[in-house]
C-alpha cells in the first residue's frame, strides 16, 4: 500500500510537466503577444499547480507541505498580476500608435 | 549518460545560449532583459553545484535589485541609445580573442585539477561546533573571515555614498529620483500591498535560519530592500530624503555594531573579532539582525539612485 | 523516484529552454518581458522537482524566494517602459 503515493506522485507530476510543454507549445505557435501571454500564465501555473500536488506526499508535513502550497500560492499572485500589467502595457501601445 | 548528466548539459546549453544572446543583443533593453534570465538561471546552476547560500543571493540580487536598477537605467539611456557608436571590428576581434584566451586558460585549470586536492573543508567543520553556528557558510562569514564580511559590508556603505555623490551640488541631501509608477491604484497597488507583508516574514526568516541552514544576512536583507522599492515604486510610499537622520543611522548601524563587537574582542577574548567562549553565537545574531536592516535600507537606496531633487524642508 | 523526479525536472527545464529561445526572439518588449515570467515559473518548478529528488529543503528556500520575487522584473519594466510612453507622447495617457 506504501505505493500509492508514489503512482499519485507519478500521475501528478507527469500532469504537470505536460501542462508545462503545452504552454511552450502555445508560446511557440500563439500568433499574437496577448495570447501568448494566455498561454504563459494559464498553462504553466497550472503545470507549477500539479507538480506541487505531485510532491505533496514525498515532503514532511506540516511545514514542507505549508512551504510548496505558499510557492504555488506566490507564483498565482505574480503571475496574474504580471498578466495585468503586461496587457495594460501593451494595450497602451496599441493606442499610442 | 545518467539523468543528472542530461539535465546539466541541458542547462549549460541553455546558460549558453542566454550568454550569447546578451552580447549579440542590439537594444539594450533586450540584454538587461536576457541578464536577468542570466540570473535566473545560474540560481539553478549555484542549486546544482550545492551552493544554496550562493544560489539565494544569485536569486535575490539577480531577480530583485539589479534587475530593477538595469532595467531603470536601460530605460533612461532609451533616448540616447541610437547616438552611441559601436566599437569597430578590429576591436571587437581583439576583445574575443582575449576572452577566448582566458576561457580556454580556465578551461584547461578545471578539467585537470592537481592530483592532491587542498582544502580547509574538515577542519573547518571540526570546530563549526565551538562557536554554536550549524552552517558552515555562516561560520566562514563571521567567524572564521569574519574581518572581510566586515570590510564588505563597510564597501556597501561606500557605494551608497558613490551614489549619491552623482548627484549634482545644489541636490545633495535630496530625494531621490526613483521613477514611481504614472497610475494610482492599479494592480501594482495591489502587489504591494499583498507582497511586502510576505516578504518581510521571509526576509527575517532568511536571516535567521542563516545560523543553522542556508541563508543569512545579507539574502534577508536583500528580500527586505526589494520589498521597500515595490513599496516606493507603486507609489504607496515616497522615497525618503537622504539627509534624513534616522536613515543614515540605519545605513550605518549594521557595519557599526559588528565594528563594535569586534573592537570589543580585544578586551573580551584577546584579539580583533574574537568572541569570548559561549558568547559567540549570540554576539553573532546580533550582528546579523543589524546588518540585515543596514544592508535593507542600503540596497533599497542604491536603487532608488542620486538625488534629483531638493529635500524638503 | 529520484531517477524519476529529476527526469520530469529535465523535461520542464527543456520546455522552458524552448519557450526563452522564442521569446527572447519575439519582436517587441512585453514578449521579451514574458521571459522572465516563464522562467520563473519553469525555474521554481525544476528547483522544487530537483529539491524533493535530492531530499534538500533548503532548495525549496531558493524556489520560495524565485517565486516571491517572480513579478519584480516585470513591475521595473513596465514601469520605466509607461515612463517612455509618457516622454513620447504627453498628455495622451488617458487617467
Amino acid at each position: 500500500m506504501t505505493a500509492v503515493p508514489y503512482i499519485f506522485t507519478v500521475i501528478a507530476i507527469s500532469a504537470g510537466a505536460f501542462f508545462f510543454l503545452a504552454g511552450t507549445v502555445g508560446l511557440l505557435r500563439f500568433p499574437d503577444t496577448l495570447t501568448r501571454l494566455h498561454a504563459l500564465t494559464k498553462a504553466d501555473n497550472l503545470g507549477l499547480g500539479l507538480i506541487v500536488f505531485g510532491l505533496l506526499p514525498l515532503v514532511e508535513w506540516p511545514f514542507g507541505a505549508f512551504k510548496l502550497i505558499s510557492v504555488w500560492l506566490l507564483l498565482q499572485l505574480s503571475g496574474s498580476i504580471v498578466a495585468q500589467l503586461i496587457a495594460n502595457f501593451v494595450r497602451r501601445e496599441e493606442a499610442h500608435e | 549518460m545518467t539523468i543528472t548528466f542530461i539535465f546539466d548539459a541541458i542547462l549549460v546549453v541553455l546558460l549558453l545560449t542566454v550568454a550569447i544572446w546578451i552580447i549579440v543583443a542590439r537594444a539594450a533593453f533586450s540584454a538587461v532583459l536576457a541578464f536577468v534570465a542570466y540570473g535566473l538561471l545560474l540560481a539553478v546552476v549555484w542549486v546544482e553545484l550545492s551552493a544554496i547560500d550562493i544560489a539565494l543571493t544569485e536569486a535575490a540580487i539577480g531577480s530583485g535589485v539589479t534587475g530593477m536598477i538595469l532595467l531603470g537605467a536601460a530605460s533612461r539611456l532609451r533616448e540616447t541609445e541610437a547616438a552611441v557608436v559601436s566599437a569597430g571590428r578590429p576591436l571587437i576581434l581583439a576583445a574575443a580573442l582575449l576572452c577566448a584566451v582566458i576561457a580556454a586558460a580556465l578551461a584547461a585549470l578545471v578539467l585537470s585539477p592537481p592530483s592532491t586536492v587542498f582544502t580547509l573543508a574538515p577542519e573547518t567543520m571540526a570546530h563549526l561546533h565551538e562557536s554554536g553556528l550549524g552552517n558552515p557558510v555562516a561560520g566562514v562569514l563571521f567567524v572564521y573571515r569574519a574581518f572581510d564580511t566586515l570590510l564588505e559590508k563597510v564597501v556597501v556603505v561606500l557605494a551608497l555614498v558613490g551614489v549619491w555623490s552623482l548627484a549634482p551640488d545644489r541636490f545633495w541631501g535630496g530625494i531621490p529620483g526613483l521613477q514611481v509608477s504614472q497610475q494610482p491604484n492599479s494592480v501594482l497597488t495591489l502587489l504591494s500591498q499583498l507582497l511586502p507583508p510576505l516578504g518581510i516574514v521571509f526576509g527575517i526568516y532568511m536571516f535567521w535560519t542563516g545560523a543553522n541552514n542556508p541563508g543569512g544576512a545579507f539574502q534577508g536583507g536583500t528580500v527586505l530592500a526589494a520589498m521597500w522599492i515595490l513599496v516606493m515604486i507603486a507609489g504607496l510610499q515616497n522615497p525618503p530624503s537622504t539627509n534624513w537622520r534616522w536613515l543614515r543611522v540605519l545605513v550605518v548601524l549594521g557595519p557599526a555594531i559588528f565594528l563594535a563587537i569586534g573592537l570589543a574582542g580585544f578586551g573580551l577574548a584577546g584579539a580583533f573579532l574574537a568572541y569570548p567562549p559561549g558568547y559567540a553565537k549570540p554576539l553573532i545574531i546580533v550582528a546579523e539582525a543589524a546588518l540585515t536592516l543596514s544592508i535593507g535600507v542600503a540596497l533599497g537606496l542604491l536603487a532608488a539612485g542620486p538625488p534629483e531633487r531638493v529635500a524638503q524642508q | 523516484m529520484s531517477s524519476f523526479l529529476i527526469g520530469a525536472a529535465c523535461f520542464v527545464l527543456a520546455a522552458t529552454a524552448l519557450g526563452l529561445l522564442r521569446i527572447l526572439r519575439g519582436p517587441g518588449d512585453a514578449d521579451r518581458m514574458m521571459a522572465a515570467q516563464l522562467l520563473g515559473t519553469g525555474g521554481v518548478a525544476t528547483l522544487l522537482l530537483l529539491a524533493a529528488a535530492v531530499q534538500s529543503p533548503a532548495i525549496v528556500d531558493v524556489a520560495l524566494l524565485l517565486a516571491l520575487l517572480a513579478a519584480f522584473a516585470s513591475v521595473a519594466f513596465v514601469n520605466s517602459a509607461s515612463h517612455s510612453q509618457v516622454k513620447a507622447s504627453p498628455a495622451m495617457d488617458p487617467p
